[in-house]
């Protein structure tokens, strides 16, 4: 018996020993954003300061992160420690308790550096849900090298009209060269999102002030008749399956001579791995034309820390990390300036080593000047520019893109399209117990 | 002869039109997983191959731990299907009752909700039990939607047998496990073979369930795949390395029982 | 040899009052498959049910309480939902001819031999091994491609204008992609039944002066007729709920050219994680299940009766 005893001892001290230096697991659900990517990879770092903390990645397509985490987050089964939301979700679910606030965060973080637009949208009665770890607007990128050619100028600020025709002159479909491309796949967040920047500056709004739809007005069918003018007789073919990566391709590959959509694709096309047009593309103001208001997004990526995750502060600890000066100066170093995670803060727009960058300056003029608490022309219900910050939304904007994309293709008319969708909200927004 | 001669040569060509014809579109995903992100989208067929993103697909993620968990998971269900499926299947094709046939389309009627609508009840009732995230938790998921399949199947490669032989060894003394080993195994193995490589590809492609129900821990390789399509980014040619990945085992593995199934039927050839 | 009905059958036309013990030990036998399902299929229909009537929306949790059927007539109410049910007719008649054909004659074409058969095949079942959404994304970027992909390519090539096919073809389009993924699964299924044909039977029709197309008729199509049933059920049953494909290519659209009922289930009721209207679509998906599988089941009750 006494042979037993020291070692039965040591296996006792040895795996108490052991529990006690369990690192914290913090599991992080991300999109496969490259930025995040980075992050990722860059995390090692961190762990190598905080060796008591493990982090667990899980990184999915971004709809199906917007499940899991909806999911996660409202059931509270706490499977993730920290979690990606956006603009849309966070403060839905901040208003709902689900996030925890941050609080005491390290002194060094300086929270004013961060664009006020942002903090205010994921920001709920006063206190901040979530820590933006990326930041964008959209904006207008075109061909420099093709505009000098025909001798094409284009304005400090564009309006749709201009581009217009400025698509026309550059389009030539028998060389597989188009004027523009923009985006016709079906989806809240896809065609969409693009085509709620064009209508509200196009003056046209999704809801009265009473929540009643406003789809079936005449500024939806100018906007929208313009949108599909221009595909027509500027765009590429297979329009209505093109979204952000298939218009990326377009761009890069030199098919196409204007593009609207997210400032991230600046960094993309400006490298020459991946960008056969690094070098040649110009950056201009998203297009207005009846009113500035809401002609160009605003998004952010950010993290937030469920109310029920297992390792709150060790998440904090992390989210802090992720967001701050120093984590840019980092990627800066790993990739260069033009890379770092773009439309968070201030400083980096300071920087003049990242202004080097083309798309530096549109894109900060568009990050500070994107409202979205001032979306339309007219007074509405609702925030967002370029969504409807209500649940319901995911299902009103899919459908309205689906039918959109059905105009495009030639399948309804514009006022089938407008028709249908008008009901569509209409069904919905009475569903959900707005209209009281 | 000569027209046998040509027949052979036509069935020949046509049988690898055919198959180069379905195959292409992989052929052309699997030389993409070779290319640059740049190049990825050119018509190109000879150009200097790379691994470059196999290189970031492995940097990216964890593949084995993937590949796995996917192997776990669809083998572990496929044999929780076997045990499960073969004692019902075996009653209804040698003992039918008049309950039998309406037995059989119940059971397949139990696959007809479509997983969108029933996603959120069993969420809840998945994270209420504790299984979310694990590899149990995703077994009993995919056992419960390919039970089904496996009754059926296994029921109508064992009808396929031919009564006489069964009665004859009974007569000859044989009991249950001697009839079931020395005379149903060899006659089935075929059938049940095939039935066993279709239940593990629908549990190995199975993605509705298994990217909802797992997150870190117990995530199969659709959840890798899943993670290389992205709304904003190319990643044409990562996601080729990764589908690559993700399909050669289970290629490997309908290899290797083709060439179960091929010696089995030689011998199952049944007079 | 051909299949028998198992002598048992017989025993069915007498009316048994006694159940000898071997038979209700057998009876057990069913109880590893049939109560699991029993509990699967009971237990989420149950909460489905429930769900189905409640107004219960994951980021509206405020908004509760029973809705009756207001989750089902939102849902049958919908302008697209009766085009939704067409569709998804359309769409799996569509995939079961095309796969059932083409899996016969490819396994008539494989049952023969020819220098490096096996391979081959392999080359054929392959599209069956690929994940849905890869598979999709293949089609979509790589093939269908107006501007980039291979057929237009090609038709460049030959002068003749590209095709759109995801805005010009939708529902054609998603059919060719979910037929080029299933038709190997039929066809492992008949080429594996052809096997257990006797090949004597042939000989002895061709020395009666059949040709192979009258053999092809008379004899092959008869025996593969129990599997053709096996390929339709599973198939049907599964193409019922195909989601990924529509998902990664056309969302539903455009217009709802695409939009199948389990699409539409998504679009309204899962994407802003309504449960309530997810389920009802859910029992409305069970409903139409139910009356194609009753179509088919007497299309195909000759089948069955001979093994049951």
């Amino acid at each position: 018996m006494k042979r037993f005893v020291p070692p039965l001892l040591a296996t006792i001290l040895l795996s108490t020993v052991s529990a006690l230096a369990q690192p914290k697991t913090v599991t992080i659900a991300v999109v496969n954003n490259p930025d995040m990517l980075e992050l990722k990879k860059l995390s090692a770092k961190f762990e190598e300061k905080n060796p008591d903390i493990k982090l667990n990645w899980v990184i999915v397509e971004e709809n199906i992160l917007r499940q899991r985490v909806t999911t996660d987050v409202s059931q509270g089964s706490g499977q993730f420690d920290i979690v990606y939301v956006g603009l849309y979700d966070t403060p839905i679910f901040a208003k709902r308790g689900w996030l925890r606030p941050f609080e005491n965060l390290p002194s060094d973080y300086d929270l004013d550096d961060v664009f006020k637009s942002i903090r205010d949208g994921l920001s709920y009665d006063g206190k901040l849900y979530a820590l933006p770890f990326y930041g964008e607007s959209s904006m207008l990128m075109y061909r420099k090298d093709l505009f000098d050619a025909k001798g094409l100028k284009m304005p400090d600020q564009p309006k749709y009209e201009d581009i217009a025709k400025f698509a026309e002159a550059l389009t030539d479909k028998a060389k597989g060269q188009y004027g523009i491309t923009l985006r016709g796949q079906p989806g809240w967040g896809e065609n969409m999102a693009f085509l709620d920047t064009l209508l509200n500056t196009f003056g046209a709004t999704w809801f009265d002030e009473k929540w009643h739809p406003t789809i079936d007005s005449p500024e939806w069918k100018k906007g929208i008749g313009y949108y599909i003018d221009l595909m027509k007789k500027a765009g590429p073919p297979g329009a209505t399956s093109n979204g952000f990566n298939e218009n990326l391709t377009l761009m890069t590959s030199g098919k196409a001579a204007m593009w609207i959509d997210a400032t991230v694709a600046g960094g993309m096309l400006e490298n020459p791995k991946q960008s056969e047009v690094a070098g040649k593309m110009g950056y201009a103001p998203s297009p207005i034309e009846a009113t500035p208001n809401g002609s160009h997004w605003l998004w952010s990526w950010a993290m937030g820390i469920p109310v029920k995750a297992k390792e709150p502060e060790a998440a904090q600890k992390f989210a802090a990390w992720a967001t701050s000066k120093d984590y840019i100066k980092l990627v800066a170093d790993d990739l260069g300036w033009p890379q770092v995670p773009p439309g968070t803060r201030k400083s980096t727009y300071d920087n003049p080593e990242y202004q080097k960058a083309p798309f530096a300056a549109a894109t900060l003029q568009a990050m500070q000047t994107a409202d979205p608490t001032n979306p339309c022309i007219k007074k509405v219900p609702y925030t967002g520019v370029q969504f409807v910050g209500i649940p319901e939304f995911q299902s009103i904007g899919t459908v309205v893109g689906q039918n959109i994309a059905g105009a495009l293709a030639g399948k309804m008319s514009i006022d089938q399209a407008l028709k249908a969708s008008q009901s569509a909200a209409e069904r919905a927004i009475a569903q959900g117990g707005y209209q009281k | 002869m000569n027209s046998r001669l040509i027949s052979k040569w036509l069935v020949t060509i046509l049988g690898w039109v055919v198959g180069i014809l379905f195959f292409y579109p992989i052929f052309w995903m699997a030389i993409t997983a070779f290319k640059t992100e740049k190049g990825a989208y050119s018509p190109d067929l000879f150009f200097i191959p790379t691994l470059e993103s196999f290189a970031d697909v492995f940097a990216r993620s964890n593949y084995f731990q993937f590949a796995l968990n996917s192997i776990l998971i669809s083998f572990g269900s496929t044999i929780l299907c076997f045990i499960l499926a073969i004692p019902g299947a075996y009653r209804m094709a040698f003992y039918p009752t008049q309950k039998s046939q309406s037995t059989l389309l119940w059971m397949l009627s139990t696959k007809m909700m479509p997983a969108v609508g029933v996603l959120i009840p069993i969420y809840i009732l998945w994270q209420r039990m504790g299984l979310l995230d694990s590899i149990p938790g995703l077994i009993i998921i995919f056992t419960l939607i390919n039970l089904p399949i496996a009754v059926w199947m296994s029921y109508t490669y064992f009808c396929e047998v031919p009564k006489g032989i069964l009665e004859a060894g009974r007569i000859d003394g044989a009991d249950v496990w001697k009839e079931l080993w020395y005379l149903l195994r060899p006659m089935t193995l075929p059938g049940l073979s095939s039935t066993g490589l279709i239940l593990i590809i629908f549990a190995w492609n199975e993605a509705f369930w298994s990217i909802n129900l797992s997150s870190a821990k117990a995530a199969p390789l659709t959840v890798f795949i899943a993670s290389y399509s992205s709304p904003e980014g190319l990643f044409w040619a990562k996601l080729s390395a990764a589908s690559f990945l993700a399909v050669a085992p289970i290629m490997v593995l309908g290899w290797l029982t083709q060439k179960q199934l091929v010696r089995g039927l030689t011998f199952g050839a049944v007079k | 040899m051909s299949v028998q009905a198992p002598d048992q059958a017989v025993a069915l036309a007498t009316p048994v009052q006694k159940v000898d013990p071997a038979e209700k030990l057998r009876r057990w036998l069913m109880a590893p498959s049939f109560i699991p399902l029993l509990l699967w299929m009971i237990v989420p229909l149950a909460m489905t049910i429930y769900f189905s009537f409640m107004r219960y929306n994951l980021l509206n949790p405020a908004n509760t309480g029973f809705a009756w059927f207001d989750n089902y007539a939102f849902l049958a109410g919908d302008a697209s939902f009766v085009p939704a049910i067409i569709n998804t007719v359309i769409f799996i008649g569509a995939i079961l001819i095309i796969t059932v054909v083409a899996g016969i004659l490819l396994a008539v074409l494989y049952d023969q031999e020819f220098f490096g058969k096996n391979v081959a095949m392999l080359l054929v079942i392959a599209p069956f091994f690929v994940m849905p959404t890869v598979s999709a994304l293949i089609w979509k970027n790589m093939i269908m491609h107006p501007v980039y992909g291979l057929v237009s390519l090609g038709l460049q090539r030959l002068g003749l204008a590209p095709i759109d096919w995801f805005a010009d073809y939708p529902l054609l389009s998603v059919i060719i992609i979910v037929a080029w993924e299933w038709t190997p699964f039929s066809f492992l299924i008949l080429v594996t039944a052809l096997k257990s044909l006797d090949q004597e039977q042939k000989e002895a029709a061709a020395i009666d002066g059949a040709g192979p197309f009258k053999q092809f008729w008379y004899i092959v199509l008869p025996h593969l007729e129990k599997a053709i049933g096996v390929v339709v059920m599973i198939e049907t049953i599964f193409l019922l709920s195909i989601f990924a494909e529509i998902y990664t290519t056309t969302s539903g659209g455009p217009g709802n050219a695409t939009t199948t009922l389990a699409w539409l289930v998504y679009a309204l009721g899962l994407q802003q994680f309504d449960a309530g209207i997810a389920a009802a679509g859910g029992i409305l998906a069970v409903i139409l299940a139910n009356i194609v599988a009753f179509f088919l089941v007497r299309m195909l009750a000759k089948n069955l009766s001979q093994s049951a």
